[in-house]
């Protein structure tokens, strides 16, 4: 574990109620972690908790995932009640596949008034991608159209309509941002209008590839983009070269150089677990020395108990403000 | 659909030849250009000879050939081809209006119709190869009029029915 000191000075930041527990960990200068919550098929709170478990102690805040890779799972806006009911920072999942702007609006305010004070605003992967290809997609907003209307609902008090809240949503808004699928050279730009259009913090896609992120990176520096808001970059660990094949393969979005790939194929069975674990910790590493990187966001799919060992050997555990 | 492939969806369907003009798009924003003004100037006199259940059809059947052959339009009713590098957002499976998803594959291929260049890095490429319209792309276009579905784009120019804005999403524009 990391030394007493440091741990007591990242939870000094003051909790305001109303207020995103995230973006006071940013503001505050802190290198930020997140981690996305593998949302149960069940019925049962129990399993949100039992998920949620080993990421609370190490994250500013756990993403719950909205029916990811076009597979149905419970809710994000349940999953991330239950996880506000219980104290820990949810962030909201939001895509745009499956509900239309009516619903869209509505369940941001539903959201809002059962604590949820970050919400990352998706296009959503596509039906095709899921078990239940047959389902209609919906798409009536885009990512960009979702994160204005959130932002005019909250910085307004309206509704898309012009209609008037009673009381408006307090939202730290988020987007997400692929640099490592093409057109590479133009990602830059993407990311530039997600922030036009409201976006506070961003999310990345898994980050296995350091170049192409640094490169992403240096353009998005020349257009000042580091300082409109913060970047949070998508790791995780991979359990196997089988899996890598499966995530780069099958998983829309995902790219994985052949290097790492090759890395654990080389490793002896027994040791690949703490190969891909390794792999992530070397890529937090070299992303945390990167200029307008404010955190990292973990996605541990099914391996939820290494997280709290990533974030450890990474020595990003609370860490003290930056400056 | 049937098949349940997705290859069966309109939008991997692309006319021959088609692409070879939308590989032009420095001609297509002159055609465009050119087209604007010439209505404009004339649909005084259009409004006046055509009744307007007639003129609607009219428009629609002529944006369903011409536009349908180049850009595989699917008639939105608000066009915003000029501002999109003359590439058809609305055959992103996803309908985005604003850019592309993460999805796009490594190939430069659409998540959802792998034999599909992805619309919008063709979109990309082909603005940056525009004139009078280039760097429009950036532009953050509102959500769409689902009600103007199947009416013609270039009427609702005409009247101004397509630059109109829900209320709220007004709201922020105007600061």
């Amino acid at each position: 574990m990391a030394n007493s000191d440091q741990t007591s000075a990242a939870v000094e930041w003051e909790i305001h109620g109303d207020e995103s527990r995230l973006r006071q960990v940013l503001e505050a200068g802190h290198f930020a972690v997140t981690a996305e919550l593998n949302a149960p098929d069940s019925a049962d709170p129990k399993d949100v908790y039992a998920n949620v478990a080993e990421l609370g102690d190490v994250c500013d805040g756990i993403n719950a995932t909205d029916g990811s890779g076009a597979n149905c799972h419970m809710s994000s806006v349940a999953c991330c009640a239950l996880m506000a009911r219980a104290g820990y920072e949810p962030v909201l999942q939001m895509g745009c596949r499956d509900r239309n702007r009516i619903a869209i609006q509505g369940d941001l305010l539903g959201a809002a008034a059962l604590g949820v004070r970050n919400v990352l605003c998706l296009t959503g992967d596509d039906v095709s991608a899921g078990d239940q290809p047959e389902a209609r997609r919906v798409f009536d907003f885009d990512a960009l159209h979702l994160l204005r209307t959130a932002q005019i609902m909250r910085d307004k008090g309206v509704l898309l309509s012009g209609r008037k809240l009673t009381t408006p949503p307090e939202f730290f808004l988020g987007a997400a941002a692929n640099p490592f699928v093409p057109p590479q050279d133009l990602r830059h730009l993407r990311l530039a209008k997600k922030i036009e259009a409201g976006a506070q913090f961003i999310q990345t896609q898994y980050c296995y590839d350091v170049p192409v992120f640094e490169a992403f990176m240096r353009r998005a520096r020349d257009m000042g983009l580091h300082e409109k808001v913060y970047l949070l970059v998508g790791v995780g660990p991979l359990r196997s070269e089988r899996a890598a094949e499966f995530m780069r393969s099958r998983v829309p979005g995902v790219h994985i150089p052949d290097a790492v790939v090759d890395r654990l194929a080389k490793t002896p069975r027994k040791g690949k677990r703490e190969e891909g674990i390794r792999i992530c910790v070397e890529i937090i590493e070299a992303v945390k020395q990167i200029e307008g990187v404010h955190g990292v966001h973990i996605m541990a799919y099914r391996q939820e108990e290494a997280v709290p060992e990533i974030v450890e050997r990474a020595g990003i555990l609370r860490e003290k403000p930056k400056a | 659909m049937g098949r349940g492939t997705v290859s069966s969806f309109a939008e991997s369907k692309r006319m021959p030849g088609s692409e070879w003009f939308k590989d032009r798009p420095r001609l297509l924003e002159g055609v465009y250009a050119g087209s604007k003004l010439a209505l404009r100037v004339l649909y005084p006199l259009l409004k006046r000879v055509l009744p307007a259940g007639f003129r609607e059809r009219v428009f629609v059947w002529s944006e369903e050939i011409s536009k349908g052959y180049l850009f595989n339009c699917q008639m939105c009713g608000q066009c915003i081809l000029h501002s999109t590098g003359m590439t058809c957002p609305m055959n992103c499976p996803k309908n985005l209006r604003n850019g592309p998803c993460g999805g796009v594959r490594q190939n430069g291929h659409c998540e959802v119709i792998p034999e599909m260049p992805c619309v919008w890095v063709q979109a990309w490429q082909r603005d940056a190869q525009m004139g009078r319209y280039a760097g429009e792309i950036q532009l953050l276009q509102p959500p769409v009029n689902r009600a103007l579905q199947n009416s013609s784009a270039w009427l609702n120019l005409l009247e101004g029915v397509d630059a109109q804005r829900p209320s709220g999403w007004s709201a922020i524009e105007l600061e």
